[in-house]
C-alpha cells in the first residue's frame, strides 16, 4: 500500500484548480459586458444594411468607425459563442473523448469563421471601392 | 499492523438532474420560471451561435463581391430568411437582457426567489417589446424590402 506513505497534501496535490479559475471566469464577464454595446450598436447596422445594396453596404464599411466596431463585435462575438458553447459541452457531455473532440470543433468552427469575418471585413473597409 | 475497515461500496448522492432516470423519465422538477429561463439562456445562446455564422458569411460575400452579395441578402430576404431573422431577434434580446441579469446575479444582488420571478417576468416583457420594436423599426425604414 503505497498510499499508506503519502501525505494528504502529496495525495491532493493535482487534483484541485489550475489557478486559472478567476481570470477565466473574470475574462468571460469582461467579454460579456462589452458585448451590450457592441450587439446593440449591430442591430441597428443590420437593419440599415438590409436596407441598403452592395454599394451601400460597401460604402457602410469603408467608414473607420463600422470597420473598427464591426471587426470588434465579431471577434468578441466568436469567442463569447466559444466559452458558452464550451460550458454547455462540459455540462452535457459526459464522455471525455466526445467531450474534447466537441469542445475542439466548437474551438475551430469559431476560430475559423471568425478569422474569415474578420479578413473579409478589413479587405471590404480597406479595398477602398475598386471592385 | 492496523485493520482498516472500509466503509461498504455504495452510490453516491446525485444531485437530480432533468433527466435523472434516463432521456424521457419524469420530470423530477415542477417547472417554475427561473428554470425556465435558465433553459431558454442556452437554447438563445445556441441560437445565436448560429446567428454568429450567418454574420461571418454576410462579411465573406460581401468580400466576394456584388454576386455573391446578391444571393446572400437575397435567402436573406427571403420568407425562411425573415423567420430566421425574426427568431435571432427574439433569442438576441432574451440572451442580452438575461445576460445583463446573470451579470447582476453576479454582484449578489438579486438571487432570493420574489426578485428573480419578477425579473424573470421582465425579461419577457423586454423581449418582447424590443423584437416588436425592432421588427416596426424594420417596416418604416424599408429593411424588409
Amino acid at each position: 500500500m503505497t498510499a499508506g506513505y503519502r501525505t494528504p497534501l502529496s495525495r491532493a496535490r493535482g487534483l484541485g484548480s489550475a489557478k486559472h479559475g478567476v481570470t477565466h471566469w473574470i475574462s468571460e464577464r469582461v467579454g460579456a459586458i462589452a458585448l451590450v454595446p457592441l450587439t446593440l450598436w449591430a442591430v441597428f447596422g443590420v437593419l440599415r444594411l438590409a436596407a441598403g445594396d452592395y454599394d451601400f453596404a460597401v460604402a457602410w464599411l469603408h467608414d473607420p468607425l463600422n470597420a473598427v466596431l464591426m471587426v470588434l463585435t465579431i471577434a468578441i462575438s466568436f469567442w463569447h459563442m466559444h466559452s458558452g458553447m464550451r460550458v454547455i459541452i462540459e455540462d452535457y457531455i459526459h464522455v471525455a473523448f466526445s467531450k474534447a473532440g466537441l469542445t475542439i470543433l466548437s474551438l475551430f468552427v469559431c476560430g475559423l469563421s471568425g478569422a474569415l469575418a474578420i479578413f473579409s471585413i478589413l479587405k471590404v473597409a480597406l479595398g477602398g471601392g475598386a471592385y | 499492523m492496523t485493520e482498516t475497515t472500509k466503509a461498504p461500496l455504495r452510490e453516491r448522492p446525485k444531485s437530480p438532474h432533468l433527466m435523472t432516470g434516463g432521456f424521457g423519465s419524469p420530470l423530477l422538477w415542477r417547472w417554475h420560471i427561473t428554470m425556465l429561463t435558465s433553459i431558454l439562456h442556452r437554447a438563445s445562446g445556441i441560437g445565436l451561435y448560429v446567428g454568429g455564422l450567418i454574420a461571418a458569411w454576410w462579411a465573406i460575400s460581401l468580400a466576394q463581391g456584388p454576386e455573391r452579395y446578391a444571393q446572400f441578402k437575397g435567402l436573406m430576404g427571403s420568407l425562411p430568411g425573415k423567420v430566421v431573422m425574426f427568431g435571432l431577434t427574439l433569442a438576441f434580446f432574451y440572451h442580452l437582457a438575461n445576460g445583463v441579469r446573470h451579470l447582476v446575479w453576479d454582484t449578489g444582488r438579486g438571487l432570493d426567489v420574489k426578485t428573480a420571478n419578477a425579473s424573470s417576468v421582465m425579461i419577457f416583457a423586454f423581449t418582447a417589446a424590443a423584437t416588436f420594436a425592432i421588427w416596426y423599426l424594420a417596416i418604416v425604414t424599408g429593411a424588409l424590402g
